[in-house]
């Protein structure tokens, strides 16, 4: 009888066809990368038994929590092209055989940047199983020798490859990798410190196709350059750092002919190379659009000149150089108009060269003025006067600027989304003109002493498309500014209020409005309580940064709701608080969580320490107090260790905290 | 003799005796071991063998003529090569100058008779004379440089070949008037040719059996002793075991303290007296006994049966004592030494281990197609040059990574090169590496000896430094050659085993 019930009573849902919910499901993803989707598709799933199966078919990314969950993982979807194992820190050989065994003819791109524990024989069977694979991230995989490479090379479809810091991969790992894959389209080598010119050369003859080559910090020389310039494709070269590289190398006529097609090129750190080799370069490599020349030799007249036969130039990068008056003159004198340059860091940049320089680009997008302690109003009036459609100005400790310059952002430059005023002299009525560029979505403040309420309410009652605030060390910032914002900025993703000793819990209250929230840093807020905590986890379910370091009165009863409710939170320092072994037991709950930091927890007892470390199953990194090791027993060490997490040893001594002026003056005798 | 080591020797017997008679050259030419070790040493025996065998007799550029007796130099001990390099140097010299005359005269010749006929006599004698004395040069360096030739002459009848050396020189006075005048292109080789078509022929005919028989052993000599001394011509001396084993040959007859070498010995001599100190003890002591032996020494093996036991058949003397040392501890005793860094390969010259030592391991760059290379750079050329080559890591590397066999082996034409293959660590490719290994195959053809099949099993599949593991004995002789240069000993201690041929 019962059976004939359950029967008839059919899922109303199942009348609706699979393609109809595929296209709904579709729609679902759109907002790419949000934590959002992935909550309502688990919602959908949970819905019934249908949608579950549905959604399992339709699913066609992966980022699994943990190995362990790969094989019922595996075994609920069926179609995956994308696997994303970076919150896994350990995969070994036996899931990757399982992930290559479940998807062989789906599986296009995996991850394994964060992973480590697996070796070739598991890469072999990804490769030689996953015949579609077109992308394959091994970045940090330290341990990976050649032997790992020979199973790479058996994926013959691969066309972007990382292996960043794969230290001991050896020129012959390497031309494995250049022989078996030969339609790579871009691969990064950055840091394989074992691959040199032959191994380069090699992957220059065999893979014809290559778009980007990042050679970053090889011990390369001109030998495999040649090679390197007669790829057809090649848009993209990064030598970051390649000390091998120098004018001498440059200057021989064996690569006559440069790439065509190259549009961006990073020299930066190469110190070997001065004008003569950059010269050498830019006449055989026109069309470069994008050029890095950070940390390099001098910019001066010669220099700039070089890059007169770059017409297609959009963009200098100059960070860390010093520059001459005339060198700057000179780039103004370019007969091409930036959309970016990057002064950030160089000695030697003056007002008059710079006005002059703006007033000739006026159609830059981008400016970063970093550090460039010698400019005064005069240069900002000039960028303000010339460059009306800035979106990005970066303007750190420009000390000598007058608070009056920053009224004049705000009056010329209305595109701006990106501005970084931090440590500099910009006062409330330079917020009240700033905030009239409406579409800010990143405002850096931090250190800006002179700042009070009045001037962070502008901010929050205009710039409502505010996604990233830094008011670090803004010691006049109360509730008040914070409750503005909080109101008007709905968008909030990322708040920093460190050392902003005036902040309350009702801060926080109203923050817990912004549900997008995702990194809150209160770091030495020390009136803010449990209560204000609670309010902000129950509320902001994207969190997944939380600092409340030296937040003293924070204790067990906040990290309880924090564990409840924050279920992204992958990253959290709660170093000085009054959490005790409760509380931190209690975090083990929250299954992304891969980072803590844990100094000076007064109420911390070793074996609280050590339940909590067994219990967070999903740990990357945890900071510790060096003292502590000795009181943790070994073996536990060891066995957390295994299972992927890095344990960093810290003997930091106990820090009373400063009063905020006094901290100023501090860092001002430091840095003289 | 240990039966290992003589099975493998029968293989080459066989795999030579097996072939139809009508190839034999070449295909002696295609197993030839040597041939893979790339030492030239004893390619002159085949540029000789060849053009005697087809008629061809001293191809007509004489260049080559000069690069066949140049190669013979190398070969030869006893003569002073330098003197020997600066004759040719002469000659060629020589024929480039007859040569350019001899062009003018043909040029000449296209163009109607207007020149006076003094004039053209006159030329003819200068290339005539000019050809004599390149003759004479060529004929007095020749026969010095072809021991092989001298000797098989001197062996059946000595005076023949006096004569036919004397008679080298005289000819071309009598045919050189007479061919002078004959059409003129290439006059100098023609002359030549016939001059040795009506002397040599025989002799080279005789020589080329004597080299059939006896090939597969002299290609495996050491290089030093290929040199063709008639039975007779030399003292036979012969060293007991003992003494060949023993760590030292020159004893102090004051104190009775050993050491390896007399000159050690000499210097350690001072120290008992004044009387030693003097230049004339102090000097080299065979320097003084007369400058003129009577009768070249040569060695005996005293392990029977061996092919450097004079009672031998076929007996190939050991040249100095040195020689005798090596090659009784190379051959007729325990490998003690074992490489420390492949910990398989073991030596019983302490020498050969150190050679070995210098290149095992990180020095090897291999290619997937079995292919090695000193230098790393040569190795990535190579790959760079070649589809489908690919680089080879080391086994040692390779630990890591525990490939499924059967994966292996899919694409292989057989099991045995696929497991060959992976032998080297690599992908499958059928280049030429392989292609030698199959050619290999193809010519020993008996089944019983299939050494190929035997290897493997011994070999573990896959384990490239275990080729000398305790089936190293019937391997190495095989493997030797399948791993062209794989070990770079192998020509000479690979090489021997096989030869000891019961």
């Amino acid at each position: 009888m019962k059976k004939i019930q359950k029967q008839n009573t059919t899922n109303p849902f199942e009348s609706l066809s699979e393609e109809l919910i595929f296209t709904i499901l579709d729609f679902l993803e759109e907002p790419n990368n949000n934590n959002n989707s992935q909550q309502t598709k688990k919602s959908f799933s949970l819905s019934c038994k249908w949608f579950h199966a549905l959604e399992s078919k339709h699913r066609r990314a992966l980022r699994p929590l943990r190995a362990e969950h790969l094989p019922s993982i595996l075994a609920r979807y069926s179609s995956i092209q994308t696997i994303d194992l970076s919150l896994c820190p350990r995969v070994n050989d036996t899931s990757l055989s399982m992930i290559a065994e479940a998807y062989k003819e789906t599986l296009t791109r995996i991850d394994l940047s964060r992973s480590r524990f697996f070796t070739g024989s598991g890469l072999l069977s990804i490769a030689a199983s996953c015949l579609n694979l077109v992308e394959l991230d091994l970045s940090n995989a330290t341990e990976l020798r050649d032997a790992a490479m020979v199973g790479v090379a058996r994926a013959g479809n691969l066309e972007r490859l990382w292996l960043n810091r794969c230290k001991l991969v050896t020129d012959m790992g390497i031309g494995c990798v250049a022989v078996g894959c030969r339609k790579l389209k871009l691969i990064s080598l950055k840091w394989c410190v074992g691959v040199a010119d032959l191994g380069v050369d090699l992957i220059a003859i065999k893979c014809k196709d290559l778009r980007t080559l990042d050679l970053s910090y090889l011990p390369i020389t001109e030998k495999c350059l040649s090679s390197i310039f007669k790829l057809q494709h090649l848009e993209d070269l990064v030598l970051e750092g390649c000390f091998g590289i120098g004018d001498d190398s440059l200057s021989n006529e064996v690569f006559k002919q440069g790439c065509k097609t190259l549009k961006k090129l990073d020299i930066s750190g190469c110190h070997n190379v001065s004008h003569t080799g950059l010269s050498r370069l830019t006449s055989i490599s026109r069309c470069v659009e994008q050029l890095v020349l950070a940390d390099g030799s001098p910019v001066t007249l010669a220099l700039v000149d070089s890059l007169n036969k770059l017409s297609m130039l959009q963009s200098i990068i100059f960070d860390g150089c010093t520059i001459t008056c005339d060198g700057l003159k000179a780039i103004g004198n370019l007969c091409i108009s930036l959309k970016e340059l990057s002064l950030s860091k160089c000695v030697g940049v003056t007002d008059e060269a710079l006005s002059f320089l703006v007033s000739k680009h006026r159609d830059l997008r981008k400016l970063d003025i970093t550090c460039c302690r010698k400019i005064t109003d005069v240069s900002i009036a000039s960028i303000t006067n010339s460059c009306r459609s800035l979106t990005s100005l970066k303007m750190e400790s420009c000390t000598l600027v007058s608070s009056e310059a920053y009224i004049l952002i705000g009056q010329k430059c209305h595109f701006l989304e990106e501005l970084d005023l931090t440590d500099n002299e910009i006062d409330d009525e330079g917020l009240e003109s700033i905030s009239r560029c409406s579409r800010l979505s990143s405002l850096k403040l931090g250190i800006c002493l002179n700042i009070t309420d009045r001037g962070v309410a502008y901010v929050g009652m205009c710039c409502s498309k505010l996604k990233e605030l830094d008011l670090y060390r803004c010691t006049e910032v109360t509730d008040l500014g914070i409750s503005a914002i909080a109101f008007g900025c709905h968008g909030l993703e990322m708040i920093n209020t460190a050392y902003c000793t005036n902040i309350t819990d009702r801060a926080l209250f109203c923050l817990s409005k912004c549900e997008n929230l995702q990194t809150l840093e209160i770091r030495g807020c020390h009136l803010v309580t449990s209560i204000g905590l609670a309010s902000i986890s129950m509320n902001c379910k994207q969190l997944n940064r939380l600092d409340i370091k030296k937040c003293y009165n924070i204790d067990d009863s906040g990290m309880i709701p924090l564990a409840h409710f924050s279920q992204n939170l992958r990253q959290i320092n709660l170093s000085y608080s009054s959490v005790t072994d409760v509380g931190l037991l209690s975090l083990a709950g929250i299954s992304c969580l891969q980072n803590f930091t844990l100094l000076h927890l007064q109420g911390v007892a070793p074996q609280g320490l050590a339940a909590a470390l067994l219990a967070c199953g999903g740990l990357t990194k945890a900071k510790l107090h060096v003292k502590i090791r000795s009181l943790l027993p070994e073996i536990l060490i060891r066995h957390v260790e295994a299972r992927g997490c890095v344990f960093e040893w810290r003997d930091k001594v106990f820090q009373a905290e400063l009063d905020p002026k006094c901290w100023k003056l501090q860092l001002e005798d430091v840095m003289q | 003799m240990n039966p290992t080591g003589s099975l493998c020797a029968n293989n080459w017997a066989r795999s030579s005796s097996l072939v139809p008679p009508g190839s034999g050259l070449p295909t002696n030419l295609s197993s030839d071991p040597s041939s893979f070790y790339g030492i030239g040493i004893e390619m002159p025996f085949k540029e000789i063998n060849e053009p005697a065998r087809t008629q061809s007799v001293i191809p007509g550029e004489s260049n080559e003529d000069i690069k066949i007796t140049d190669q013979e130099t190398s070969k030869l001990q006893d003569w002073d090569p330098s003197a020997m390099l600066n004759n040719l140097l002469f000659l060629e010299e020589k024929i480039h100058q007859l040569q350019e005359v001899v062009h003018l005269i043909a040029n000449k010749k296209c163009q109607p008779f207007e020149q006076p006929r003094e004039l053209v006599t006159q030329e003819q004698q200068l290339v005539t004379a000019d050809l004599t004395s390149i003759i004479v040069q060529l004929i007095s360096t020749a026969g010095s440089l072809l021991p092989s030739v001298r000797n098989s002459l001197t062996d059946t009848s000595p005076l023949v070949g006096q004569l036919s050396q004397l008679r080298g020189i005289n000819l071309p006075f009598g045919t050189g008037t007479s061919n002078g005048v004959q059409p003129q292109n290439n006059v100098g080789n023609k002359l030549f040719d016939q001059s040795i078509h009506k002397d040599v022929p025989n002799n080279c005919e005789m020589e080329q059996n004597h080299n059939m028989e006896e090939h597969e052993h002299k290609d495996e000599e050491d290089m030093e002793e290929g040199e063709n001394l008639p039975p007779g011509s030399y003292e036979i001396l012969q060293l007991e075991k003992e003494e060949i084993l023993a760590p030292h040959t020159h004893f102090c007859t004051i104190c009775g303290k050993g050491f390896k070498r007399d000159a050690n010995l000499r210097m350690h001599m001072r120290g008992h007296g004044d009387e030693y100190k003097t230049p004339a003890a102090l000097a080299k002591p065979h320097k003084e006994t007369g400058s003129e032996p009577k009768l070249i020494k040569r060695y005996s093996c005293p392990y029977g049966g061996c092919k450097r036991n004079k009672d031998h058949k076929k007996f190939q003397p050991l040249k100095t004592i040195l020689c005798v040392k090596n090659h009784y501890k190379r051959t007729h005793c325990d490998k003690s030494y074992t490489c420390s860094r492949c910990h398989t390969k073991k030596f019983s010259v302490i020498a050969d281990l150190k050679t070995h030592e210098k290149h095992c391991g990180k020095d090897k760059w291999l290619c997937s197609c079995g292919t090695t290379f000193s230098r790393k750079d040569k190795l990535f050329g190579h790959i760079a040059l070649f589809q489908g080559h690919t680089p080879a890591i080391p086994l040692e590397d390779n630990k890591g990574l525990a490939e499924p066999p059967d994966r292996c082996v899919t694409n292989e034409n057989s099991a045995m090169v696929g497991s060959m293959n992976f032998s080297f660590g690599s992908n499958p490719s059928n280049e030429n590496g392989v292609d030698n290994i199959m050619d290999v195959k193809g010519n020993i053809d008996d089944p019983i000896n299939y050494f190929s099949s035997l290897n493997f099993e011994g070999c573990n599949f896959g384990a490239f430094n275990e080729f000398s593991q305790p089936s190293f004995e019937d391997s190495e002789g095989s493997f030797s050659f399948l791993m062209p240069s794989s070990f770079n000993y192998a020509p000479k201690s690979g090489g021997e085993s096989c030869s000891d041929n019961l």
